[in-house]
This record gives C-alpha cells, structure tokens and sequence, in this order.
C-alpha cells in the first residue's frame, strides 16, 4: 500500500502513486478514546489546585448597585472572592473590532463586569475554592442589589435606537456594510418574474458535549503561565493571555489537549477563562473553570440570529438577472474578541447567490447590539443564512415558473469551465465543479425514482418533499480574513518533522485536533512524503512550547494549510535523509528513494538501508560520515495561501422528508451531500465531517433554537428543553466527492468542515415546502418546529 | 459536610472513601478514584456522557448518588476496555471512525454493549431507537449505527 510517494499528488498526467494519500485510514488517535484514555481539561489533576465558580446576572440588563462578597468569603473552603474591578487590575478590556470591516464599533469588555452587567449570565463575581462544590455553594452567600435596566433583545427595537446599550457608541449599530454592482434596479424592472421572501433564523448555539474548560497555572518565580485550554487557536491564546495579563509572550505556554468538540465555539475569548487566567496569577496557583452546561448556553457563543428580505429577479425562462439582500442581526452586547461578531452577517452578504452566474447584486447588512448573550462565528459563520436564503429564493422562483428545480439550477449554476470567477460580492473562484456535483448527486440520489415516489404517496395522502441546496463554501483563508483587520491570528501554518534514531517520524504541527482527524491526516500525508509505513509516525499538535507557530483550526484550514505544511517539511526531510544515505552508501543521491522504511535503489528498489540504521548512524556514529558532512533530520517548512482570500470549495445537498400534516412532525427519510474539497486525503474522515456537518445543520432546521423571553431571559437553558439531534431522529446520510484540487498547494486539498452545516438548513427547509407547496403552505422561520408548520397549514 | 463510609466495587476491585451524600457516582469515579474515562456532559441525565454500569445494568452516573451504589459492583469505560469486554465495538467504532472528539464515545460504547447484549437481532432503526439517550455532536450518529450494526452482524455471522 506504501509504494512511491512521488509528489506532486494529483499532477495532471501524471501515473505515481500517491502513499496514504486518497486512503480511508482510521485514525491512529481515536484508539485513546475509544478506551477513555484520553485527556481532557477537567481530568488534568494539579497540587493546590483552586476552583472558580462565577456569580452571573440574573438579569439581561442591570445596574449592580451593591455586590457584598463577605459572606461568601466566610463559607468553608473558600480561597478568595473576587469582583470585577479586583480582576481589572490584573486583566485588561478589551475591544473586539477589525479594521477591514470599516465602522464596526464595540464597547470595552471585561474579564467580570464592574457595575452593569449586559446580559443574563454574565459574571460579576468569582469565587475560588478548593473544591467546586464549595465555591458553589459559596455563591448562594454573595448578596447582590440589582436596577434592572431596560432589555434591548428585539433587533428592530434595537435597530430603531429606541433605548441605546452603550451610549457612548452613539447607537446599537456595531456594524454596517452595502454592496451594490448597479443595474439592480434596472434588472428587477426588466425582470419577468420577481419573487420575494423574509427568512427568519433562530439563535442557537454549539452544544459541544465538553463544555468550556480551562486551567491556568501561574509560576510567580518565572512571571510565567501555563494555561492547559480546551482551544482551538493555542497560538492566538498565548498571544492574548500575554497582551492582557502583562506576562511576555514568551512566558506563556498554552497547552490544547483532548478538546471535546468545538464547531467553532472555542475559538474566541470567554470573559470568565480570562478571570480563570487573572486570578490563577493573583493567586499564585493553578485555577480551573469547567463551565457547567447552564453556563454553557448562558456564555458559550450563540450564533444565526438573523432576518432577511430577500428578492431575486429572473427571466421567463429561468435566468437568474439579480439579488437583492437586506440582512439584520443580533449579536448581543459585545462584539466578541478577538475575531468580532462583524463577520458572520460579512460572510452572509459576501455567499448570497453565491453558486450562480448573474451579474447584479446588491446587499445591506446591519448588525445589531442586544441584551441577550453574545454571539460570533460558529461552525459554517454565515453559510448556513446565505445558502438557505439563496436556496429557499431559487426554488421559490423555479416553482412559480413551472421549472423544476433541478432544471432551474443547471440554468443558473456557474458553468464548470468558467473559472477563475468573480462573483459580483467581490470574491474570487479559483475553480468550483458546480455542474459535475450536480450530476453527482442526482446519480446518488436516482432523482426521477424519488419523484415519481413522491407523486405515488401524494396520492394516497402522504405529504413528502424533495429540497436542494447548492452552496460555496469558505475554505483555507488567507491573511485576508483576520490578519489585514489587525488581528494577531496567524494564517500561516508550520510544520516540523524530525527522523528519530530509531527510524520512526515525529511531525509537529501548529493546526490543532478536535476530532476532525486532523492528526490523522498529517500521519498520512508525512508517511506519504517521506516513505514509511503509517505506524512509524508520531504527530503532536496543541502546545505552544513544542509546534511551529500558526493559526490553529478554524475555517476548514487545517487539511488545506497545515495538510501542505506538513507535505512540504515531508519532502524535504525525505531529501535530507537520501543525503545521509548517499553518504553513508557512497553513492549518488539521484539512484536512491525511500520505500518502506528503507532507502532503496530507485530503479530497481533494491533495498540498500533500513530507515532505523541510518538513524543509528546519524545520531550515534556520525564520526563515520565524511569529515565535513552534517547530517539534518529535523526540518520544518510553513505554508500560507496568498493567490486567493479564500480556497473556495463547492457542494450540493439535497433532503427527501415526509411532513405529518396532522401534527406538523417532520421526519426526515434521507439526506444527501456532494462535496468538492479538492484533493481527498481520507475519504472516510471527509465523509464523517460533512455528516457531523449535516446533522448540525438539521439541528438549526429543525429543532435549535435559544429562546429568550421579551425580558432577556433564557428559557430553556438545558439539555432537556434545548433540542439536539439524536440518532433516532437523524436520516442515514450520503456522501459524494468531486475532486477539484486547488492549484495553489501542491498538496491539492481545500476545506470539508462547514460544507454539511452550510447546506443542509437550506436543503430541508427546501423539502418541507415542496412537501406543503400542494397544500399552499410554506415554511420560512428557522427551526422548522411542529407548531410553525401547523400555523402554515392553518391548523393552528 | 457529614460524610458516610462507602465501599464500591470498581472494574472488580473493592473501592472504601468517605463520601459527601449528595457525591454523584459519576463525581465519585472521576475525583475520588481518578477514573476520567467517563465524562460530565450536562449533569442532568439528558447527554449520556456519564453513562457506567452498576450491577451489570447502564446508568446515568450523574442521576445516581455514590451512596446508592455503596456495595455494588461498577464497571467503566477502563475496566471494560481492559477486560477486553468492549474490543469487537472498540474495533468497530476505529474503522468505521464512528468517533470524533470521543468525548460521548465512553458512554456511547456502554449503551452499545448493552444493545448487543440485549437486543442481538436489532435493525438498523432499533439501533437508532436504543441508542438515542447518546448525544454526539460530531458524527452525525451515521458512522455509529454502521459500527454498532457491523457488530450484530459478525455475532449473527459467527
């Protein structure tokens, strides 16, 4: 299975083979798991450790008049308690705005509030203990005198500036942006059909099974910080910890073991993990803070609160002439740190209309403050608004034409040999397949059969719907989304791989494991290049003190960069060892290759040495090697995309459901998912991603959704009201592959992780109004519960 | 806090700590023996992540007092995997990578041992039935269904 590893993979008219690359090569990490033995946050146990518990507002926006921690001070166990100017002294606020989203406005945020607090579970207080049930019970000794103040949590209240949040913004706009190609209004007057619809998209969250978590360690004889962080950015954080707590960089150390999911949601800076930090350094000790999962929905990142008018102009004949976008959302009170809640509203103006070829277009997006908890990018950031607003319009449009919907887009869809493109948003495509995806997944999915099916049950009183959703997704960025803003987030990633005596491989990667298999993927990719077999390879990702530096994982860069990253040191680790091996054989390095584990005879792959004696030799007996030869067997190479902001990639979804109009119950029959991420480099793990992608994006369908009352207050902050997926309700899933290999890295592969939450809201949203179309109902508010569908239907 | 002498029998081996009445079993396994295999996921019954075996049935190890199970035998995710109980699912779940994070994946392993104990003859939709007191967030549950239901069938194959 290991042969040759001649790169470039995927060259055009080449015949090598590519190693472990293209392979479905379960991952060598998840053997820890699958024992539970693997390292978590919360199961890391430090001498003298202290637990931080927070005192939240109850309140959604409150005036604290009076905050008396006396008593809890007393309670048994208690360390210290903490307010929030105490913590301001060692922890600076911050203010989350970016200078390439021209305007975007924020108020300064503290690790705890001091005075007011701006939503419902923002801390005001900490408490540390020595155990977490102490400090906890502590909390019910903190006596606190709230004004409550008014709640901003509409967003056209908020948009009318009726009450102002932070006055000393001037409004509750954090940002704003229009885009315009002209010709909009002249293409919609032409037009022989226009269709037009609002969208609304419920706020929900990540729900990762491990919830927030971290454990700061401060060493006052060093002035350091070792800050263990269920993360996905360790760089990003040791730059932050430093700037914000007054410790060099140098001395901070961030250390990402086992993370238990993250979509996203542990990517940015939680206010209570910075006072985790501070107080760790006030105290002189290791700290932890592990939210528990009412803090969870209360303070983890909320996202996809949106409204959105949407029209499109077309043809008689199905010709897509314009788009035309007005978008609101709330991002609660702050916009986030570091990467600002500007951008997920940015992307959905960016992506509308995003898979077709008209020419006009022209959007407004307005980004509100409100009193509910904040949100910011999570798995998808904006997609998922973009695609189901784009999707849910074309289907509109083809339906009232008379066209079917798969016809509507073969008419409209970017042709697959017209790149590169730019899309009137101003994004460049370097090579989509939109066409051949198309024809993908109507092969998978036997489309006519499925029709027919349909036509067949309808008559018998049986309601199901077929949906589409095509989408373009953002992949592999450039510096361009965070970097140009100001932003210490790095786009570039570096990967160290060294030959140990022994012949084994150890890869040091700056992209960081979540679950995704990213570790996986570079023991293929660095067994490939250099040309051992998979079990000789050791990949470590998630410390600070030990990986080159970069930017982590987020965006669905970790394949793309740290993927080429590693396949560059790779090759040049491998010329490195064929130079010890010339040296040590006597012969030209031209006539050797490493096959195996072994150097070999090019030609005739003839073994000539085993990986492990040139190590022996090379680490033990180097006086042996001719005099002035020194032998390199730990190289590192880095790796940033520059052509292009973004490696674009493709998709398409498609969703079979059958509606219950008797009680508005969806149940979902089948899903469907074409994906082009480029080159493939495990086609089980990119499969698994999507999936995991598509059931989250059937959560936000059909069941997600944080529901907050007129007052701010969340109502259902559990697990037990907030509705999940659960395997009983979820379809099987099929997953296709395109391959369109970006030319931009010679490793060819472009991003998977967003695709299936992109698509599938639209996809389904899509299936259920062509299940109710008969019936002259229609669905447009996300999720998509049993009561909005019976309103539809007007049973309810 | 008035603590009471408790004696569990843990992966076979008998267990004495005085705890606190209200110590959940799940707390009890994690902090008092540093048993971190099974994890805390929403401390209210609903996740799954806490799933362990007390007197060979799965309970939720946070709805369950340590007291309660003073003198009974609990089995986790480690004593499982050393007894080479879950191997043919620990095998499954790897190639069919029905993991990611692997943070639910202790919890889903005991409910799918007790599946294939229990139900040897389920289909595709009664895997997806039984095991859906699981939450995963990664998997899309798909990948898990696949290695749960190779399992049944290499049992019904052998």
């Amino acid at each position: 299975m290991n042969a040759r590893a001649e790169l470039p993979l995927h060259a055009p008219g080449t015949q090598t083979d590519k190693g472990y690359i293209g392979q479905s090569v379960p991952r060598p990490n998840a053997k820890r798991m699958l024992q539970g033995r693997g390292s978590f946050v919360d199961d890391l146990r430090l001498p003298r450790l202290a637990h931080v518990v927070f005192f939240r507002s109850p309140y959604a926006h409150a005036r604290l008049r009076r905050l008396d921690l006396s008593q809890a001070a007393r309670q048994p166990g208690v360390v210290a308690c903490f307010d929030g100017r105490a913590v301001a002294e060692y922890c600076k606020p911050w203010v989350a705005v970016l200078a390439h989203l021209k305007g975007i406005k924020s108020a300064p945020q503290y690790a705890i509030a001091i005075e007011r607090a701006c939503w419902q579970g923002e801390a005001v207080a900490a408490i540390v203990a020595e155990s977490r049930e102490q400090g906890e019970d502590a909390l019910a000794h903190v006596a606190a005198e709230w004004e409550e103040l008014p709640a901003v949590t509409d967003m056209e209240d908020a948009l009318s500036n009726r009450y102002v949040i932070h006055p000393e913004l001037g409004d509750n706009i954090c940002f704003k942006r229009e885009v315009d190609t002209g010709g909009v209004d002249e293409a919609f007057a032409k037009a022989d059909l226009v269709v037009e619809d609002t969208f609304g998209f419920g706020r929900h969250t990540g729900v990762c099974l491990e919830t927030r978590s971290i454990l700061a360690d401060y060493n006052a004889a060093e002035h350091s910080l070792t800050v263990y962080h269920a993360t996905q950015a360790p760089h990003m954080m040791q730059d932050i910890f430093s700037r914000h707590l007054g410790i060099p960089e140098a001395n901070v150390r961030v250390i990402c073991k086992d993370v238990g999911g993250s979509y996203g949601i542990k990517v940015h800076v939680y206010p209570d993990e910075m006072a985790t930090a501070a107080i760790s350094v006030m105290l002189r000790r290791p700290v932890k803070f592990v939210a528990d999962r009412m803090e969870s929905f209360l303070t983890d990142i909320h996202a996809r609160e949106h409204r959105a008018k949407v029209r499109l102009a077309c043809t008689r004949d199905g010709r897509i002439l314009a788009f035309d976008l007005d978008d609101l959302t709330a991002i609660g009170p702050y916009s986030v740190y570091p990467r600002t809640s500007g951008i997920e509203g940015n992307q959905v103006v960016n992506l509308t209309g995003g898979p077709y070829r008209h020419q006009q277009y022209r959007a407004r997006l307005h980004v509100v403050f409100t009193n509910k908890n904040v949100t910011c990018q999570y798995r998808a950031v904006g997609h998922p608004i973009a695609v189901a607003l784009t999707e849910g319009i074309v289907e509109l449009a083809a339906r009232k034409l008379g066209i079917d919907p798969v016809e509507f887009r073969r008419r409209n869809l970017i042709p697959d040999d017209a790149y590169p493109y730019s899309f009137p948003s101003g994004i460049k495509f370097e090579r989509l397949s939109h066409h051949k995806s198309l024809d993908k997944l109507l092969e998978l999915m036997d489309y006519p059969a499925l029709r027919a099916e349909q036509a067949a049950l309808r008559a018998r009183g049986v309601h199901r719907g077929i949906g589409f959703a095509a989408l373009i997704e953002v992949t592999g960025p450039s510096p361009a989304f965070y970097g140009v803003g100001g932003a210490r987030i790095s786009a570039q990633d570096g990967a160290t791989l060294r030959l140990e005596p022994t012949g084994m491989i150890t890869c040091m990667c700056s992209v960081t494991e979540q679950g995704q298999g990213t570790e996986g993927i570079f023991a293929q990719i660095a067994a490939s290049a250099v040309g051992v077999t998979m079990e000789k390879v050791r990949v470590l990702t998630g410390d600070t003190g030990v990986t080159p530096y970069g930017g982590g994982t987020w965006a669905s860069r970790g394949a793309a960069i740290g993927g080429e990253a590693v396949l560059q040191a790779g090759r040049a680790l491998r010329s490195n060892i064929l130079d010890v091996a010339a040296a040590i054989l006597g012969l030209d390095k031209a006539e050797l290759d490493i096959v195996a584990n072994e150097v070999v005879n090019k030609l005739t792959l003839e073994p000539k040495l085993p990986l492990a004696e040139l190590g022996r030799i090379a680490y033990f007996r180097p006086d042996t090697l001719p005099p002035k030869f020194q032998s390199e067997l730990t190289v590192t190479r880095h790796y940033t995309p520059r052509e292009y902001g973004f490696s674009f990639t493709n998709g398409i979804h498609a969703s079979y459901v059958e509606v219950d109009v008797d009680t508005g119950f969806v149940r979902l029959l089948k899903h469907w998912a074409v994906d082009d991420s480029g080159t493939v480099i495990n086609p089980m793990l990119v499969d698994e991603q999507v999936r995991g992608g598509v059931v989250q994006g059937i959560g936000a369908a059909l069941f997600e959704e944080c529901v907050y009352d007129e007052n701010g207050q969340l109502l259902n902050g559990t697990m037990a009201d907030y509705l999940v997926p659960m395997s009983g309700e979820m379809p099987d899933i099929v997953v296709g592959h395109v391959e369109t290999p970006t030319r931009q890295s010679e490793l060819g592969a472009k991003g998977a992780g967003e695709a299936g939450t992109a698509g599938a809201p639209g996809a389904v949203m899509n299936a259920i109004n062509d299940a109710l179309a008969p019936l002259g109902a229609r669905v447009t508010v996300q999720p998509f519960t049993p009561e909005r569908i019976l309103k539809a239907l007007g049973k309810v | 806090m008035d603590t009471i002498e408790t004696t569990i029998i843990v992966n076979g081996t008998p267990v004495t700590r005085r705890v606190a009445p209200r110590r959940h079993l799940i707390d009890f396994l994690r902090e008092d023996v540093g048993l971190t295999g099974s994890h805390v996921g929403c401390e209210h019954g609903v996740c799954g992540a806490c799933t362990v075996r007390v007197d060979g049935e799965i309970v939720r190890g946070c709805l369950m007092l340590a007291v309660q199970a003073n003198g009974r035998k609990v089995d986790t995710i480690e004593g499982l995997s050393d007894s080479g109980e879950l191997a043919a699912l620990q095998q499954a779940f790897h190639q069919h990578n029905a993991l990611q994070c692997g943070f639910c994946t202790p919890g889903m392993l005991l409910a799918a041992q007790d599946l294939v104990r229990t139900h040897p003859a389920a289909s595709r939709e009664e895997i997806r039935a039984f095991m859906s007191g699981n939450y995963c967030r990664c998997t899309g549950y798909h990948a898990i269904v696949d290695a749960v239901e190779a399992v049944l069938d290499a049992r019904r194959a052998a």
